[in-house]
């Protein structure tokens, strides 16, 4: 983390001083007071100057970012991130050659590194963010992928008149499955089980 | 693969400085066993396992990258 001792006339005068050293802006800065200074009498007596510890406030999306690339970069990987924040919503999406090695098999790895970050980011925030990771378009083509499989498996329901249990699934892609049926009047849907291992099951409506 | 274990859990910890990995092979398997403050260890595994079971996804997917053998991660007590 960057840092800078600083000594002035004032104590504002030290902080200009840090702030130059450090290309910030005061928001961007935590300050310690080591020593208030003192003017002396007439300006010349017993007088002291001010110093202040001045350090980088910690950027959440910035230790984000570095947290992944240095994971990434152990696995010979050097991704491209895109960041888009909304409120107190932050999004990452990797592109670059291998990405598929950040997704793993049905995004095991991508979601890992979500969770992992998600941590992180919050250590180095005072609110709380949701962070969501992407790389490529993978999310996208995912739930395409599993809106697909509920219309599908909700005909068999329909049909067969009988309850069928998916695979379990993380939340996130509950929800797409949820919200994919919410609008079918015929079948039902709702979770089962404890994480890891939850699951949705697709129920004919009862009459 | 000790390196890249570091990378993921330091940032994690209030004491990163006590973070401490061996190494032992035993036939095919790779065991790394982690060493952590005492008042780090559940922030490490996390609410059922869930952070410890996120290191082992991601050191896994670095030994399949590299054709490595398979990598066990153990947190000390």
């Amino acid at each position: 983390m960057k840092e800078v001792t600083v000594v002035g006339q004032t104590v504002e005068e030290a902080l200009q001083s840090a702030l130059k050293q450090l290309q910030a802006t005061e928001e961007q800065v935590e300050i310690d007071i080591l020593d208030e200074g003192k003017k002396g009498i007439l300006g010349l007596f017993g007088r002291r100057p001010a110093s202040l510890k001045v350090r980088m406030k910690a950027d959440p999306i910035r230790e984000a970012k570095s947290y992944i690339l240095s994971i990434a970069a152990h696995l010979g990987v050097h991704p491209d991130i895109q960041v888009k924040r909304q409120g107190k919503k932050v999004f990452f999406s990797l592109s670059g050659e291998k990405i598929a090695l950040l997704i793993g098999k049905r995004g095991q790895t991508l979601n890992a590194l979500q969770q992992l970050t998600q941590l992180v980011i919050n250590r180095h925030s005072n609110d709380f963010i949701q962070f969501q990771l992407d790389a490529g378009d993978y999310r996208k083509k995912r739930e395409e992928t599993l809106t697909a499989l509920a219309k599908r498996m909700a005909e068999k329901v329909e049909t067969a008149g009988k309850t069928i249990r998916l695979e379990p699934l993380p939340a996130a892609e509950r929800k797409i499955i949820h919200a994919a049926l919410a609008g079918n009047r015929r079948i039902d849907t709702f979770s089962e089980g404890t994480e890891p291992k939850r699951y949705v099951v697709i129920a004919p409506k009862s009459k | 693969m000790e390196e890249l274990i570091l990378a993921i859990v330091k940032p994690l910890v209030d004491h990163p400085e006590q973070v401490i990995i061996e190494e032992k092979t035993e036939g095919s398997k790779a065991i790394y066993r982690l060493s952590l403050h005492p008042d780090d260890i559940g922030k490490v595994i996390g609410k059922h396992g869930r952070i410890a079971k996120a290191v082992r996804t991601i050191a896994t997917a670095a030994a399949n990258a590299a054709h490595q053998k398979k990598v066990y991660v153990e947190i000390a007590e």
